[in-house]
């Protein structure tokens, strides 16, 4: 089968600045693919170019083959292709399952208001968040904002999820329950692009690993020859 | 029975004792101050459900407002229609306005919105004054029927028009609380951005939205030609709709349409007090001092209040 995500020739500039030159990557359904780069390389602009929150300035961004331009980014989240924010963007005024029901109450079709909270709940089991379903976001700490950011993406099984560093900050441990969730979602069938600095999380992830520097993709590949390649290590040792 | 049920039959049960208690009563005064409180409740639960529920200010509730009351003005002069249809043209066609101007400046987030709203009033308020047929800056005179069928006097007829209109809308609010509609645009307000990944059509949204609410303040502002008898640009475009609308929805608290309700009652009863007692030009004064105290003590108003000690005692 074909790639789930493509995109070729992927540029946008802020003003004068150039944030991504001519990006070209592909995912296969099912993948799970690493992508790191130094702060600023553009990472965090690449996933909002694709889940149309910006609009990219020039290329092309294909998700199951169909060309997104012009689509908005709740049509994007409606074909399968969920993101979560870097900094977690929570619903704060509702409950932790309320706000792992919106996905679903707006999916098409919609799920009954039922079947949209039985459905969370068990989001919120896979997660660990269950026993929280009914505080309200505001009051979660760090690790379960990441958890609940995760939920709200996975709730829908998208085909598709881009992960944007849902793991800054957390311990150890923390990391290990995140990876866990996200592997079993991949078994589920979700392809899975994780951006992350948190090495050992990526290394342990990544079945392929792309690396951006300063906008523009230097490598591409199997994790251990691409992290070994030199222009790598240099970005890597520059910052 | 079902609780919409119950809430339904308690709304229309608490209609019916209203006008009896006014009945009781039994003068112009009070079927004329019944009124002006019914129609800020309908106003403030209108505002609310743009502000409240999806988080967007609308400075143009008086715009909506005198687009009712004009609209009420041009149908009664060229067709002779009878108020109550008029008042649902009025809706139509403010909720049409509200579209349309969400339409154009909805894609504006936040603040922008705000601005492009106060501007509306301006523009409709210019378009009216030179609008001779719809009387001009001069204004225009109303017939009053001597009664109605229904009604054996016409203040009573008007106050339990706004009556009506103003359970409606608490009723329609009710509903858009607790429905996806609901639930779409707390996540609108809350982060528009979130929503957006998590599926939610947020132009979509926030246009309903701005419908709903134009055409509820489109129909509280369309009986006013009949209550004033005499109504110009200057008194329905009044920047008073609109500083008390936003006052009292946000001293009442945004949280549910109960906020609205409280505060309309509670400070339009007061500004009728002190009409009678101080002077007119109080009113705004009484507004403006009692929502620097909420804005100050308590900012998310008497519901705030409310919930916050329900909170502590369920605590203790
Ligand atoms: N909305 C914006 N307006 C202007 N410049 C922006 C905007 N968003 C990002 N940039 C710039 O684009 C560049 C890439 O930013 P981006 O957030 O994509 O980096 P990143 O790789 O995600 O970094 P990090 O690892 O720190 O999250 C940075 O120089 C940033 O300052
Ligand atoms: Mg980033």
């Amino acid at each position: 089968m074909s790639a789930i995500l493509e995109v070729r020739g992927l540029g946008k500039t802020f003003g004068g600045f150039t944030a991504l030159n001519d990006i070209g990557l592909a995912v296969a359904p099912g993948e799970r693919l690493g992508l790191i780069g130094p702060n600023g390389s553009g990472k965090s602009t690449f996933v909002n170019c694709i889940a149309g929150d910006f609009l990219n300035h020039s290329g092309v961004v294909l998700f199951k083959d169909q060309p997104l331009t012009g689509m908005k980014p709740h049509e994007r989240a409606r074909l399968g292709l969920t993101r979560t924010f870097q900094l977690p963007r929570p619903f704060r005024s509702l409950t932790v399952l309320e706000n792992v029901a919106v996905p679903l109450r707006f999916s098409v079709p919609p799920l009954a208001m039922a079947d949209a909270e039985a459905r969370a709940c068990a989001c919120l089991q896979l997660v660990g968040l269950h026993d929280k379903a009914r505080s309200y976001a505001h009051s979660l700490t760090q690790v379960d904002l990441r958890k609940l950011e995760l939920a709200r993406a996975l709730v829908r099984e998208p085909a598709l999820l881009i992960a944007d560093e849902v793991m800054a900050g957390l311990s150890h441990s923390e990391v290990d329950q995140i990876l866990d969730l996200l592997f079993a979602q991949n078994v589920r069938g979700t392809a899975i692009i994780m951006i992350e600095h948190v090495m050992r999380a990526v290394t342990a992830f990544s079945q392929r690993l792309a690396v951006f520097v300063a906008g523009r993709k230097i490598a591409e590949g199997d994790p251990r020859t691409v992290l070994a390649t030199p222009e790598v290590e240099a970005a890597y040792l520059g910052i | 029975m079902s609780r919409l049920l119950r809430f339904h039959l308690g709304l229309a049960a608490t209609g019916i004792v209203l006008i009896f208690a006014l009945r009781l009563i039994g003068n112009d005064y009070a079927w004329y101050t019944g009124y002006v409180i019914l129609q800020y409740v309908l106003l403030s639960v209108a505002w609310n459900v743009l502000a409240g529920y999806a988080g967007y200010v609308n400075f143009g509730t008086a715009a909506f407002f005198a687009t009712g009351a004009y609209t009420t003005i041009l149908l009664t002069k060229s067709l002779n229609l009878d108020l109550v249809l008029c008042v649902l043209a009025a809706g139509l066609i403010s909720g049409g306005l509200g579209l349309a101007v969400g339409w154009l400046t909805l894609r504006l987030r936040g603040v922008y919105f705000s601005i492009a709203t106060l501007s509306l009033a301006v523009v409709l308020q210019t378009l009216v004054v030179n609008w001779s047929y719809a009387g001009g800056s001069s204004g225009a005179y109303t017939m009053r029927p001597q009664g109605n069928n229904l009604f054996g006097n016409y203040s009573e007829f008007l106050f339990v028009l706004m009556l009506v209109l103003a359970l409606g809308a608490i009723a329609a609010a009710a509903w858009i609380e607790r429905s996806r509609l609901g639930m779409g645009l707390a996540a609108i307000r809350d982060d528009e951005r979130a929503a957006a990944a998590a599926g939610v059509p947020t132009l979509r949204l926030k246009l309903i939205a701005t419908a709903i609410s134009g055409a509820m303040m489109g129909m509280a502002g369309a009986p006013l030609p009949y209550y004033a008898s005499y109504l110009n640009p200057e008194a329905a475009f009044s920047l008073t709709y609109t500083i008390n609308t936003m006052a009292m929805t946000l001293i009442g608290g945004t949280q549910s349409w109960v906020g609205p309700v409280i505060g309309a009652v509670l400070l339009s009863a007061l500004q009728q007090g002190a009409t009678v007692t101080i002077s007119s030009a109080g009113n705004l004064l009484i507004v403006g001092g009692v929502l620097i105290l909420f804005v100050m003590l308590a900012p998310k108003g008497i519901l705030g209040l409310v919930q916050a000690s329900r909170g502590k005692g369920g605590a203790a």
